[in-house]
């Protein structure tokens, strides 16, 4: 299986999120902002970062970059895509996910060890967790506040499709403690804490991120 | 401009560094962005807007308004 990386000018997490994709047993394609070339993936990762130095809005110009026209497009007939803190900002401005990531409650960048809530193990990326299990991996944003209208919110709640949330409360004051959501398919995830840090215990907190690595190796193997 | 039932916690720190420059009477901040764009006088109201909508702002998060001057 080929996990494809998006690297746009400004990302930081490609490096970590490829090692990621190869730990759990995947070929890791680098994908480059620029071209309107996926590479025949199989999946796709949108890293964390400052794409674009956050210009504008945190995610909104790499929403607009050429590879993000193929995401849009691919993930609208099926491809799973996981979009990990800029990334997920950026699968919001897309279009793919609901909602918004706006400022910390508190103005302060958070970066901390972080215990989540896996409320969905029916999405392509949580399928090997099971329901309410608790995992721990690295937070690190300054705009990772969820917020969405409250018809959305119901949605999102009513369906299912809230994946992660902080245990604890929410440090950032995200809404409702929402860490991650996912589309009505269950194919798009997204999510601010970092998954793709937790894969080594020499290098992170715990090995729990490796899990959404793995889910999705499972789920395209087994389609 | 952020929608007004979307906490803005820059807005109410500049509310509270107002007061400590010493000025009363300020109940609230809201933080927003201001864009300058020179346009062709051929661009109509509806482009306008839709460059507003789909790019400039995030109609999730942010309500916007545009002047012509």
């Amino acid at each position: 299986m080929r996990i494809g990386v998006i690297t746009f000018p400004g990302t930081l997490d490609d490096a970590d999120a490829a090692r990621a994709a190869r730990r759990a047993g995947a070929d890791a394609v680098a994908l480059w902002h620029g071209d309107h070339d996926l590479r025949g993936v199989d999946a796709v990762v949108v890293p964390g970062g400052f794409s674009y130095g956050d210009y504008l809005r945190a995610g909104a110009i790499a929403s607009q970059a050429p590879i993000m026209r193929e995401v849009v497009e691919a993930a609208r007939r099926g491809l799973p895509v996981l979009g990990i803190c800029n990334g997920f900002q950026i699968l919001c401005e897309a279009g793919l996910l609901p909602g918004a990531l706006v400022r910390n409650a508190g103005l302060h960048f958070i970066c901390r060890d972080q215990t989540l809530r896996v409320e969905s193990a029916s999405t392509v990326w949580t399928g090997g967790f099971t329901t309410g299990q608790e995992i721990v991996v690295p937070l690190k944003s300054g705009e990772g506040r969820y917020v969405a209208d409250a018809a959305t919110l119901a949605e999102l709640e009513g369906e299912g499709r809230v994946v992660f949330r902080y245990v604890g409360g929410a440090p950032n004051g995200a809404t409702a403690d929402i860490a991650g959501v996912a589309s009505a398919d269950g194919r798009i995830v997204g999510l601010m804490p970092h998954p793709e840090h937790a894969i080594d215990p020499l290098t992170g907190p715990t090995t729990d991120g490796l899990g959404l690595f793995t889910s999705v190796l499972g789920a395209v193997a087994a389609a | 401009m952020p929608k007004p039932e979307i906490l803005d916690p820059q807005g109410q720190a500049v509310t509270r560094a107002l007061t400590r420059i010493g000025i009363d009477g300020v109940a609230d901040v809201r933080q927003g962005k201001h864009f300058e764009l020179e346009v062709d006088d051929s661009l109509d109201d509806e482009t306008l807007h839709r460059i507003a909508g789909d790019l400039l702002a995030n109609p999730v998060i942010e309500d916007w308004t545009v002047r012509r001057v």
